[in-house]
């Protein structure tokens, strides 16, 4: 029998990669296409078996944006998402860098401490949150909303872990060459990350587009509503709009995708060491 | 100089003024889950009603239904909060309990003249020999069916009686030849509707009454006719597949969606059913044990309370504010736009509401219709959903089953009454 | 290779040299990283910490929230905790979903990455269709599976009735519930774990596998001497948060499970789904806090004993 030569190995090697990647892809994508098509039926149709509709119609898209405060969610959800990146972007990425690359005492016990914000749950934190956003009159507030956001203990922790892997030579060089600790931080070690910088990007995005139960507690009145709790208004004690929903999920989905694609490409570039012989 | 002096002591008593007509407005929070409907109306009818009281303000607050408990926690717990309530009647007891509630002052609402002009049903609030907080709008069961899936086997009249209830579901359901449920021939569940049908409706036509008269005692199995219904009742599901049980809500949508032939359902079912033009349905009252037996029917409400957030001029406000949407004339809008049973004897008695293909099978059943007096709701509801699940899925015995959920609600109800002393 | 340039040396004689001057090196580092943490862990302490010692508290009372009472009675709630079945049903439930999920999801998410850093062409395409699920909200995503999972009309079970099975009562069945949630809890959060295993991986420089490739590594020993300890801190976050995440999963048992009861008859109740509605439909504060303070506990000792075990230090 003929064995394959590297070439034709190599092909191969690639035909069954696509091949699993598809079915992946596939099986990832199928429930949401459902969900995409039940946006399309009329609200007695999506119990349905079949998966597509009758006939496809988009009254409920019409109805999502002009009889719902759908393109008001949007906004509300868009100035928390942006300001708690920001705000993210500059202090965890600090932070993380301190904990991966400093020398100082108490370092463990207090990236403990910080990764330990994590393990109370967020559903037992609104109510002592609450009152202090009545005391310091931050209900139906933008603050309100993302003040929880803005410090958050899982960014610290990714960009901890990412910073461990730049070398340690490339910051020493910059300290001899008389940079201090803010200028190896910003020059030398955070254009090291930009893929964790990404990453959190999206991440950050993500958790607080999708957050519900605080902003639903803190922001009361209707035009301080986020996506995720505007949503919640679609059902009731009697019914549940779930065409409706499922709009709204479909519509909520592309300013993250849009996101995502913009700043994966920044996780495909990789890192250009420079400065390091070898 | 003088000029200016002039200009401040004229702004002085201008912002004074201010102050006092403003002082003089006293604004209080209603609070209710949102239903566009209702709170469209609610709207409307606050407008009219600051018109009619001026120096009273209400604000309207409304919140998804799903995290109504939520809601109300965190504004408790930071001092906040509503000064009238929008309350399922169920969930009352517990709130009123934990003294967040106050009972209805007197000078506004005397208790014989609520019992003149209420539907008996409304007693489900009083605790104490006080009421607590009364309802705009009541609802009670009837059966739905589908008119086209009953042309198809025949049928021209709805069943009369329990049995043919079944005998006709059994017809009605379809099965592929794999045996996969296709069509219910009734909807069947326990976490919708049917719940209260077996506590309220057919313990009561089988002679059991669920609980003592004094609402201190759960008397679900103090006959053996108990058992035979709760075996019956749950072998609809598992002995007949007549229904199975899909979810909150599904067995409505089922029927919306033509999978389902008849359903028992509330009449805040009616808005969401009629918005199908393509579903062929009615509406007829709940079948009875044999003919000329015992009729039954559940009855609930969602009403308006008082919070202990009310005090002063508020509580007056707010009991001003209570009779306003409690009168007479708001029920009967109320009815036109939410469709809404009115909870005031007179209008429930109204013939020609009697006689509506509609509304009409639930306006009668109202008459004979009973609110259990639950002390906590939800706690209730859960325990009788996990003991016929457990008798559905896990095959439990029916006899120690319902006997255990007696022992488990009474558990309940004593640590309420207890707490109360 | 890539090694020291400056030996260490260096630098302690530049230590003793400057040992004059007021602060040496390593305290100058100190200043600038407490300078760097201040604000940090002020925030933390006003919103994290704060409120967890008021959780911590409160777990010592007796609170209905909606009275203004809150007697102390000690460890009371914490005995009641111990006695409550539900409680430890929905312990083993959480530790069920999190030692099955966490290696599922690693296992899935990494061959995925891996595959995905090893093709050329359509791998943004790719990236966005394994991340989308990541990004839809859960209570669209749960209707859906429950659609899917439906008996008699749910795609699964009328694919199993074509080919000859029965049926399988995916979320109605108490045996088979908990996996049944737990397979849409991996599908939904796998992206999770690509996005970031990429991001590691794309960070490993490749000159390490131009020279393992000039050195004549085949591709396993690429894998298991370059690859995988290269990717280490970026496992040991995956495997971290995970688990965290796991072990505090609510809002997909919520959402998935009818009328968010954690059934049917507490198969697939986790204990913070437990706690929530201890607390808000209860109304027992005093019960539910306890609870929190318990699973803190845990998830304490977990993530310290995890971070002990996979760390490894990098060497070059």
């Amino acid at each position: 029998m003929a064995a394959l030569n590297g070439r034709q190995r190599r092909a191969l090697r690639q035909i069954i990669l696509y091949l699993c990647l598809t079915i992946g892809a596939v099986a990832m994508i199928f429930p949401l296409l459902w969900m995409f098509s039940t946006s399309l039926k009329t609200p007695w149709e999506i119990y349905d078996v079949n998966i597509l509709p009758k006939q496809v119609q988009f009254d409920n898209y019409r109805h999502l944006m002009t009889n719902t405060g759908f393109l008001r969610w949007l906004w509300v959800s868009s100035v928390v998402v942006m300001s708690t990146t920001i705000s993210v972007l500059i202090f965890d990425s600090l932070v993380g860098y301190t904990l991966a690359k400093l020398e100082f005492r108490f370092k463990n016990v207090i990236f403990l401490a910080i990764l330990a914000t994590l393990m109370v749950p967020t559903e037992m934190l609104v109510i002592p949150w609450y009152i202090m956003s009545v005391d310091l009159g931050l209900r139906d507030t933008y603050l309100g909303i993302m003040f929880p956001g803005l410090i958050t203990a899982f960014g610290i922790f990714l960009m901890k872990q990412f910073y461990e892997g730049v070398p340690n030579d490339l910051l020493d060089a910059a300290r001899i060459d008389g940079l201090n600790e803010l200028g190896v931080y910003a020059l030398i070690a955070l254009p090291q990350v930009k893929p964790a910088l990404s990453a959190l990007v999206i991440f950050n995005f993500l958790g607080n587009w999708n957050a519900f139960l605080w902003p639903l507690i803190v922001a009361q009145s209707p035009h301080m509503r986020t996506i995720p709790v505007g949503i919640s208004f679609f059902s009731n004690e009697v019914t549940t709009a779930w065409h409706l929903i499922m709009t709204a999920s479909s519509c909520a989905i592309i300013p993250v995708l849009i996101v995502f694609v913009i700043f994966q490409k920044h996780i495909i570039k990789g890192v250009q060491l420079s400065g390091l012989k070898g | 100089m003088r000029k200016r002096s002039l200009v401040l002591v004229l702004a002085a008593a201008m912002v004074l003024v201010l102050a006092a007509t403003s002082l003089a407005d006293v604004t209080i929070e209603y609070w209710q889950y949102y239903y566009e409907s209702k709170v469209q109306l609610i709207d409307e009818l606050i407008k009219e009603f600051e018109a009619q009281n001026p120096g009273i303000k209400v604000k309207h607050i409304t919140f998804p239904y799903d995290t109504f408990n939520e809601q109300v926690a965190a504004a408790v717990a930071a001092g906040q909060g509503p000064d009238v309530l929008n309350i399922f009647y169920g969930w009352l007891p517990t709130y009123l309990k934990e003294g967040f509630l106050q009972p209805l002052p007197e000078e506004y609402f005397p208790v014989e003249e609520i019992e003149e002009r209420f539907i008996p049903m409304v007693s489900a609030v009083k605790v104490d020999g006080k009421y607590w907080a009364l309802p705009t709008a009541v609802r009670s069961l009837a059966l739905f069916y589908n008119v086209d899936h009953f042309a198809e086997e025949g049928f021209t009249e709805p069943p009369k009686t329990w049995d043919e209830l079944l005998e006709m579901a059994i017809k009605l359901t379809r099965r592929t030849d794999r045996g996969a449920l296709i069509r219910q021939g009734y909807g069947w569940n326990v976490t919708g509707q049917d719940w209260h049908l077996f506590r309220e409706v057919l313990l009561r036509q089988w002679g059991v009454k669920p609980l003592s008269d004094d609402n201190r005692t759960v008397t679900m199995n103090s006959g053996p006719a108990a058992y035979e219904v709760l075996q019956w009742w749950t072998d609809w599901s598992k002995k007949y597949g007549v229904g199975e049980e899909e979810g909150r809500g599904l067995y409505r949508d089922s029927f919306i969606a033509g999978r389902a032939s008849m359903i028992v359902d509330g009449s805040f079912g009616i808005g969401t059913i009629s918005a199908n033009p393509n579903l062929n349905w009615a509406v007829a009252e709940l079948p009875v044990k044999e003919i000329g037996g015992e009729k039954a029917n559940f009855g609930s409400f969602w009403a308006h309370a008082i919070t202990r957030n009310a005090q002063g001029e508020k509580l007056e406000a707010a009991a001003k504010f209570l009779q306003f949407i409690t009168s007479d004339d708001v029920q009967r809008i109320w009815l036109e736009r939410v469709g809404e049973l009115p909870a005031s004897r007179q209008l429930a008695q109204d013939s020609e509401l009697a006689q509506d293909p509609v509304y009409g099978p639930f306006v009668r059943g109202l008459e004979y219709a009973h609110a259990t007096f639950f002390v906590d709701e939800q706690v209730e509801r859960e325990l009788i959903v996990e003991a016929v699940d457990k008798i559905l899925l896990l095959d439990a015995p029916v006899k120690e089953t319902l006997d255990k959920l007696v022992e488990d609600l009474q558990k309940v109800r004593d640590e309420y009454f207890n707490s109360l002393e | 290779m890539v090694g020291g340039i400056f030996p260490p040396n260096r630098l302690r004689r530049e230590n003793m040299l400057k040992r004059g001057k007021q602060f040496t090196l390593r305290q100058q580092q100190e200043i600038w990283a407490f300078a760097f943490l201040a604000i940090p862990l002020l925030f933390f302490a006003f919103i994290r910490f704060y409120p967890a010692l008021y959780a911590f508290n409160i777990s010592l009372r007796s609170w209905s929230m909606l009275s203004p009472d809150r007697p102390f009675v000690g460890l009371q709630n914490y005995r009641d905790m111990f006695q409550d079945e539900v409680f430890w049903k929905a312990l083993k439930n959480t530790f069920t979903y999190t030692l099955l999920g966490v290696p599922l999801q690693l296992v899935i998410g990494l061959g995925i990455a891996l595959m995905l850093h090893n093709v050329k062409r359509l791998v943004p395409l790719f990236r966005a269709l394994y991340f989308v699920p990541y990004i839809t909200s859960v209570v669209a995503v749960a209707w859906v599976w429950r659609f899917m999972y439906q008996p008699h009309i749910g795609i699964l079970n009328r694919f199993l009735m074509d080919l000859g099975f029965e049926q399988i009562q995916f979320l109605r069945n108490p045996d088979t519930a908990l996996y049944s949630i737990l397979a849409m809890i991996v599908w939904h959060g796998v992206g999770f774990q690509i996005v970031l295993f990429l991001a590691g991986l794309e960070m490993i420089p490749d000159m390490y596998y131009e020279a393992a490739q000039i050195d004549g590594a085949d591709s396993r020993q690429v894998f298991f001497r370059i690859t995988l300890p290269l990717l280490n801190p970026t496992i040991v976050f995956v495997v971290v948060m995970s688990s965290i995440r796991f072990l505090q999963v609510f809002s997909e048992v919520m959402n998935m499970s009818n009328e968010g009861l954690g059934g049917p008859l507490n198969s697939t109740i986790s204990t913070v789904l437990h706690i929530y509605r201890t607390a808000f439909h209860r109304f027992d504060m005093g019960r539910a806090s306890a609870m929190t303070v318990f699973l803190f506990a845990i998830v304490l000792v977990i993530t310290v004993i995890q971070m002990k075990l996979v760390t490894r230090k990098i060497e070059y």
